[in-house]
């Protein structure tokens, strides 16, 4: 454990060495946990896709299509309609089935927007990324920021941002896409007040826990200024857990991203989502969840690796 | 401290009261419409006044919080016996079983959770009564939020199971089920207790969030989802303040549970 200002530094030293191969063992280390975590995203994604595939061949309404609805079709043809979407595969080989496309990139078509998925994620997926982009950049900003604050300076600061963090938590997500609307502000800076408090709340502990250690308090008693001990002191202490924090709020972006989308008509991936959960597209979502899921265990995944170079 | 928790309490056990006592309090039933009066503004007979369908606001805001209050617990209950009944059976066996059912509590919480309670919820059929509305929501709720409780429950048993009064229990001739029944589950109960108050305002916020998405309870059956989505008019906002009854009341409910489940924590 970081005891210390230069104390972390043989940590980082350690990193680097692995890295450029000086010492073996470390480096064997480092490719080890590349590898389990490369492990842990392959057996995730199968076993996502495997739950996913199970809950659309399971569905009720699986096989049926909105064209039994057309009177103008006689009862011949609605018997080969049915025949034709009648689900003729076991569970098993429609999951090797749904596999195999996903390995050639197919990811199906859209049964409401008849179009195909992969199609649609490309058109939907950048108006997404700029908006989980640009919140986290908000959230992280405003709440890294206020959290250093509080921790740093005593009193206002924490109390105030600390109030506005507890309301803000309080609102639903899709209510706060909804007063965005209503004050004609920029939607995808929703994103940002949503994840604000979660981000706020989680690292102000986190430096406040930091800030509590012997060490610091050793640093300061023998004079350190403010900024100096943050950044030498505090800063390494709760860094791992803030890039792991960082990792999650990704996935919290994603989530929040399908209110905001869907309420505030932004033609993003989380729009996609809800419009496919509206229109009972099982295939779509299932494709959206394994993607969405996909990207936040590789952010995880980063985070966690970034951070492997602490104690 | 001590006087925010106790306000809080008093508010929660307020709202609670008013909710239970919808049939006697509220002026009319959640689905009546007035048909002469839709879009009114509040009066003595209206006192949030009336929605586009000329349904008693005041009413459905009482209705729909005692569903939101009664089914958000149920649905937390739900998911802490399911997270202990999971989280305590693979912390108690330990070896192949913890390492699978930890593996797969990890896949269910590397999904993202709004988009995997939706894609369930998409998986059942969207067009059904509204009492159905509601047991599918809650039953959902309370079916998937169980991943994250379940660590914490694996890690205590798992903890318990190699402590010193468990090892003792062992050698004098206890066995699986009454080291269960007698030293875990007891053991277990505050940590289940904590599990159960963080839910339910995670289980209510979701509620609200799926029902303004059209996801949640089904008309005409109100609840705090349904209610909010009545802020999608919000051309009308400045001339209707009303309108945001239903968010200050989930609001101040929500920051009661959290003040309680805060004030617990320092207690604690």
């Amino acid at each position: 454990m970081t005891s210390g200002g230069s104390a972390d530094k043989p940590g980082m030293a350690d990193l680097a060495l692995s890295l450029a191969g000086g010492e073996p063992r470390p480096a064997r280390a480092v490719v080890r946990k590349l590898a389990r975590h490369l492990a842990r995203i392959l057996v995730v994604v199968l076993l996502g896709g495997f739950l996913g595939a199970t809950l659309v061949r399971v569905a009720p309404g699986y096989g049926v299509d909105s064209e039994e609805l057309d009177s103008r079709l006689s009862a011949e043809s609605l018997r080969a309609a049915r025949r034709a979407a009648a689900p003729q595969e076991g569970l098993f080989p429609f999951y090797l089935h749904f596999c195999e496309r996903l390995l050639h990139g197919d990811l199906g078509e859209s049964r409401l927007l008849h179009m195909p998925v992969r199609q649609l994620v490309a058109e939907r997926f950048p108006e997404t990324a700029k908006s989980v982009g640009l919140g986290l950049a908000l959230a992280w900003t405003a709440g890294l920021g206020l959290a250093t604050a509080a921790v740093m300076t005593a009193g206002g600061v924490d109390l105030l941002a600390g109030l506005l963090a507890s309301v803000l938590v309080c609102i639903p997500a899709a209510v706060l896409a909804l007063l965005f609307i209503m004050v004609q502000a920029p939607a995808r800076l929703a994103i940002g007040l949503i994840l604000f408090p979660k981000v706020f709340q989680f690292a102000r502990n986190l430096l406040a826990d930091a800030a509590a250690r012997p060490h610091v308090l050793a640093a300061r008693a023998r004079g350190a200024a403010g900024v100096g001990v943050f950044l030498r002191h505090v800063l390494p202490v709760a860094g791992p857990q803030l890039l792991a924090l960082g990792g999650i709020s990704v996935s919290m972006a994603f989530a929040a991203a399908i209110p905001v989308e869907a309420l505030c008509d932004l033609p993003g991936i989380g729009q996609l989502a809800w419009q496919a959960a509206m229109g009972r597209d099982l295939a779509l979502l299932v494709d959206l969840t394994m993607i969405v899921t996909l990207l936040t265990l590789l952010a995880n995944s980063a985070a966690d690796l970034a951070g492997l170079g602490r104690p | 401290m001590k006087t925010m928790r106790a306000v809080a309490l008093v508010f929660l056990a307020a709202v609670l009261a008013a909710s239970m006592a919808a049939n006697w309090i509220a002026p009319a039933s959640y689905a009546r419409q007035f048909r002469d009066q839709p879009d009114a503004a509040p009066s003595a007979q209206h006192l949030l006044g009336t929605d586009d369908l000329g349904r008693d606001r005041f009413s459905r805001l009482l209705y729909g919080t005692r569903i939101s209050l009664l089914l958000a617990p149920a649905a937390a209950l739900m998911s802490t016996v399911l997270a202990g009944a999971i989280g305590g059976a693979a912390g108690f066996a330990g070896g192949w079983i913890e390492v699978c059912v930890m593996a797969g509590t990890d896949l269910f919480l590397s999904l993202p959770w709004l988009f995997l309670l939706i894609t369930v919820r998409a998986c059942l059929p969207l067009n059904v009564s509204p009492v159905v509305s509601v047991a599918i929501t809650f039953v959902l709720l309370g079916c998937l939020g169980w991943a994250a409780a379940a660590r914490v429950v694996c890690a205590d048993v798992r903890s318990f199971r190699n402590s010193d009064f468990v090892l003792l229990a062992r050698a004098s001739g206890a066995g699986g089920a009454r080291l269960l029944m007698r030293h875990l589950v007891p053991n277990l109960a505050p940590v289940l207790a904590a599990q159960f108050w963080i839910s339910i305002p995670v289980f209510i916020l979701t509620e609200a969030n799926l029902g303004i998405l059209g996801l949640g309870v089904a008309e005409p059956l109100p609840s705090w989802g349904s209610l909010l989505r009545e802020l999608e008019s919000f051309s009308g906002y400045s001339a209707q303040p009303w309108l945001f009854a239903p968010l200050l009341l989930l609001v101040l409910t929500v920051s009661s549970f959290q003040i309680v489940l805060h004030n617990e924590e320092v207690a604690g």
